[in-house]
């Protein structure tokens, strides 16, 4: 086995500097050494997007990106959306709203995909989404729901930057 | 067995609403729980070595090179981990032995031929690829029909032929039905096996405890409740020294109900070690060798028609690949038998079967579980009748449907349906659709040289399975007797008057908690979010089939309404006896038990709980103390088969309905058929949560569109090597094939079931098919195209137009 690699990585605004196998997986960086078990492992081969996470701003498939690849950068997980409170980011709360998963297991590739398409297209439409979305797989809402919930969170989030103008306003 | 529920009396305020789903949070946060997610201390990490072949004897296993891999703990073959483990269980089938993993012979492409647990997954791999196994390969069956040759090789030596189950029977007078049919349509239908695969695969976690010979295995198997003893068996373990433990599933669709191989190998390993260990299956474990499979079925089916267009009588001659061994054996042809008349007034029905072994991977039940290709070819014969009559698809399908009023009404099979306004349905569905507006649309594109198709489909969703239909087909002596089939539910409040249901049922993808918490909020008059739910493992005593057949509603209703009026009308008991009241005076309104009439006497859930726990005084009728009662609700309305199996008893007699529109457009030089739009009026009873009933429909009407257009296990005609061994090869819809689908509800209330709910969970997968076909043939027309085959690919479409034209000329 090669030696182990060193990696500076932040993780959801967390620094890290850690020694990994070169061979190591992001995801699996993320899941085994880092504790973060929100990113699923849905093929391992880049076809179902269970695993996205977005790295250095670009919506990224875990699984297919090596650890070792990814010195100085940054990356951001299903964990990084909530609150510790318990708050719900604008993007999943539309997407309860909106019946946008059942089972949950892609839940957090379709959460961190819409939220790199929301941070680049504030207010997307059906193509924008079927662009950036259209290659993570869902087996139980028949993609409906996930649509008018991207849609939902646009809103929201907009609402949200507009309030917080407001606030620096008022 | 069977109960008629009390009528409808006062308006709900909980059931029928679309309450937040209590589920989400931890889902969307990615803390639910799922079977990769469970570590424990000193946990190893599976792999799985598969074979390449799908037919080969195994001639050495070398294991030896992978043991001496810094990091392996244990290596088993086939031979090793039968000294720790027994073979797989079937359901009422011939007696073939099944290991997880093979002994002499691969009968399969992945069949399992050794695992390796290691100190993480990376190393377990690694070892996987130092072990050398010999094969002699031998002649692979792929084809069902020429595995049906007497000369054929046999799958297993053990038996006389690869048709390891035949069984014709009549129901009602089906010859003298084609004797005085005016017409008899015939039509041929080729289902091919597609797979569940939701994007968790299947996993377990399992410690052995070699002092207390005592095992806990968590999993993503439903059946831990249901069936603990079938795992116990499995396991070698005593059945009350197994301890297993739900996890959150990432989907299932009927792929997960057992899992046996996956739990026997971690069993295994576990055993062989003395340590936790970890097996999750990768993609490609579970697309070659998870119980992910559907039917596999060739059809040759007749419909005999009177000149009016009435449906007499239903013939159908199925061969059905089994692939190398049996799981539920015949439970998808019990499956069929609900409903093979569909929403029709047919008055014979003929099931001939004959069930073949080839060498592929077994079936297991995937949504729609046998009534799926059942659905397919009683809708393609019905619209040939339409054609060939030259009358009108709706009209012929109107002229046939059962009526409101005939209703709990028997099908010749012996199955009931409970209730249904099947005209009313279709009326809607037209009107939703606005048929004018594309049949003008066809019109203007066919001009341009393009082709636009209007399908339609009725059909059943028989929902609430009683298991009897099992093992009705088999043997030749009585069947067992029906089950009931059961779910139960504890409700406990505590002395601060807080409500907990604990469930038997896992999370599956459905919404048991927020059922369990609208059913439990309903009968207290308190706030869904107030109740709180958790998840019984194998050793609470709580007995559930879980999610499944579409019961899942149905079941857990009747369970949680059963404890939570125990529990609520001990609470009026303890309340009336504290406020020096006769019972009959007290009520629970709002979630306080007040005195009838006496505005200001009353008293709150927690004042009540505490006395229940606390100060319980022994004047109630000497209740001892505390607030818990479990409800074992079994199936609300069944019968037994009979012993010449010419009545199979009642079995799945809560019968949902659907009529189906989809639009479609079909480029006949690439063979690509796009959905334009997709209609869908439902009715699967009372409506629980309409948000998440939608969701079901959605959700099961996109699976359809795959079985429609892309989804198959193709395997090689010569070697039989599964030529779909990843997602890159099976095609999953995704966003880009859906269309904006418009579902409407109506309401025909079981009268069989707590608050009239019926099932909605496979309605979607069990029409989208036939009526996407449908859409292609009205599409097609011009060429003369009649779709016998799914799923519609390209090179099939394209195919059929060169067919179609071939046979013109």
């Amino acid at each position: 086995m090669p030696d182990k690699v060193r990696v500076r990585i932040t993780v959801n605004g967390a620094r890290h500097d850690l020694l990994v196998e070169p061979r190591t997986l992001l995801a699996d960086l993320l899941r085994g050494d880092l504790a973060l078990a929100g990113t699923h492992l849905g093929c391992e081969q880049g076809v179902c997007g269970a695993c996205t996470v977005i790295v250095d701003d670009v919506a990224t498939r875990s699984c297919l990106v090596f650890a070792a690849q990814l010195d100085g950068s940054s990356v951001r997980t299903v964990e990084s959306l909530a609150a510790a409170d318990g708050t719900l980011h604008p993007v999943q709360r539309a997407f309860t709203q909106e019946h946008g998963l059942q089972c949950g297991f892609c839940t957090p590739g379709m959460l961190m995909a819409a939220c790199e398409l929301l941070e680049r297209v504030p207010e997307p439409g059906r193509e924008d989404i079927e662009e950036s979305m259209g290659g993570n797989l869902c087996r139980c809402t028949g993609y409906q729901n996930i649509v008018r919930s991207v849609n939902a969170a646009g809103r929201l989030m907009a609402d949200r930057t507009s309030s917080e103008q407001s606030g620096v306003r008022a | 067995m069977s109960t008629v529920e009390e009528p409808r009396t006062e308006a709900r305020r909980w059931v029928g609403q679309s309450v937040p789903r209590k589920e989400d949070p931890k889902l969307l946060t990615g803390r639910a729980g799922f079977i990769g997610d469970v570590v424990l201390p000193g946990m190893l990490h599976g792999a799985v070595l598969r074979s390449p072949h799908a037919h080969a004897r195994i001639v050495s296993i070398d294991t030896s090179e992978a043991e001496a891999l810094p990091g392996v703990v244990v290596v088993l073959t086939g031979a090793t981990a039968a000294e720790h483990v027994d073979p797989m269980p079937a359901f009422c089938a011939e007696p073939v032995e099944q290991r997880a993993i093979a002994v002499e012979r691969v009968r399969y492409p992945g069949e399992a031929v050794a695992a390796v647990a290691a100190t993480d997954r990376y190393v377990a791999e690694d070892a996987c690829e130092r072990i050398r196994v010999e094969y002699e390969v031998l002649p692979a069956l792929v084809d069902p029909v020429a595995a049906m040759d007497p000369s054929a090789t046999r799958v297993h030596e053990t038996l006389d032929s690869n048709i390891v189950f035949h069984r014709s029977l009549d129901w009602g007078e089906v010859d003298a039905d084609l004797a005085r049919a005016h017409t008899v349509v015939r039509s041929s239908a080729r289902w091919h096996r597609m797979g569940a695969h939701p994007i968790e695969t299947a996993g377990a976690v399992a410690s052995w405890d070699p002092f207390g010979q005592s095992m806990t295995v968590y999993s993503n198997s439903n059946f831990i409740n249901f069936l603990p003893w079938a795992f116990a068996g499995i396991l070698r373990v005593s059945t009350n020294r197994l301890r297993m433990i739900p996890c959150a599933v990432g989907g299932s669709f009927g792929s997960k109900h057992l899992i046996t191989k996956v739990i026997s190998i971690t069993g295994a390993l576990s055993k062989a070690c003395g340590r936790p260990v970890q097996y999750l299956e990768d993609r490609a474990d579970n697309v070659a060798a998870n119980d992910n499979v559907g039917c596999d079925r060739i059809y040759d089916a007749e419909l005999a028609l009177a000149e009016d267009g009435e449906m007499l009588g239903l013939v159908l001659r199925i061969i059905d690949d089994y692939g190398a061994y049996f799981q539920f054996a015949h439970g998808q042809h019990g499956n069929a038998v609900a409903q093979p008349v569909g929403p029709y007034r047919i008055g014979s029905v003929r099931y001939d079967v004959s069930c073949v072994l080839t060498n592929k991977v077994q079936q297991g039940f995937f949504r729609g579980a046998g009534a799926d290709p059942g659905n397919f070819i009683l809708e393609r014969l019905v619209d040939k009748a339409a054609l060939e009559m030259g009358i009108d698809r709706v009209e012929l399908r109107r002229r046939n449907f059962v009526q409101p009023d005939q209703f709990p009404y028997k099908i010749p099979t012996g199955n009931i349906y409970d209730s249904g306004d099947y005209e009313a349905v279709l009326d809607r569905a037209l009107e939703i659709a606005g048929l004018d507006g594309w049949r003008t649309e066809q019109e203007r594109l066919r001009a341009e040289g393009r082709y636009l198709g209007i399908g339609l489909a009725t059909c059943q969703e028989r929902s609430g399975y009683n298991a009897s239909e099992w093992w009705f087909l088999y043997g030749d002596e009585a069947p067992l007797p029906a089950t009931s089939t059961p779910e139960s539910c504890k409700i406990d409040v505590d002395a601060m008057g807080g409500v907990r249901a604990t469930i038997g049922c896992p999370l599956w993808g459905n919404s048991p908690e927020t059922v369990v918490g609208q059913v439990v909020a309903e009968e207290f008059g308190i706030d869904p979010s107030a109740v709180s739910v958790v998840y019984a493992d194998s050793t609470s005593g709580a007995i559930s089939a879980g999610p499944g057949g579409s019961r899942v509603t149905i079941m857990l209703s009747g369970a949680t309404r059963g404890a939570a009026r125990t529990v609520r009308d001990k609470m009026v008991r303890v309340a009336a006896s504290a406020m020096e009241m006769d019972p009959e005076d007290v009520e629970c309104v709002d979630g306080v038990f007040r005195a009838k009439g006496v505005p200001g006497t009353s008293m709150t859930m927690a004042e009540v709980g505490m006395r229940a726990h606390l100060f319980n005084d022994g004047t109630s009728e000497a209740e001892s103390s505390g607030l818990v009662a479990v409800h074992t609700y079994d199936h609300p309305y069944f019968t037994p088969p009979t012993d010449d199996r010419s009545d199979l008893g009642a079995f799945y007699p809560m019968v949902s309905h659907a009529c189906h529109i989809p639009i479609v457009e079909v480029d006949p030089e690439t063979g690509e058929v796009t959905l334009r739009a997709y209609y869908v009026v439902n009715d699967c009873g009372t409506v629980m949560n309409p948000a998440l009933v939608e969701g079901q429909v959605v959700g099961g009407i996109v699976l359809g569109i795959g079985a429609a257009l892309m989804e198959e296990y193709r395997y090689g005609a010569d070697d039989g090597a599964l030529e779909t061994p990843t997602l890159r090869e099976y095609l999953l819809p995704s966003m880009h094939e859906v269309p904006e689908i418009v579902l409407e509800h109506l309401e025909t209330p079981s009268p069989f079931t707590t608050y009239g709910v019926k099932g909605a969970g496979e309605g979607g997968r069990l029409v989208a098919p036939t009526a996407i076909a449908s859409a292609v043939d009205d599409a097609l027309r011009p060429f003369g195209v009649w779709v016998d085959e799914l799923p519609m690919t390209p090179e099939r479409v394209v195919g059929m137009i060169a067919d179609a034209r071939g046979d013109q000329r």
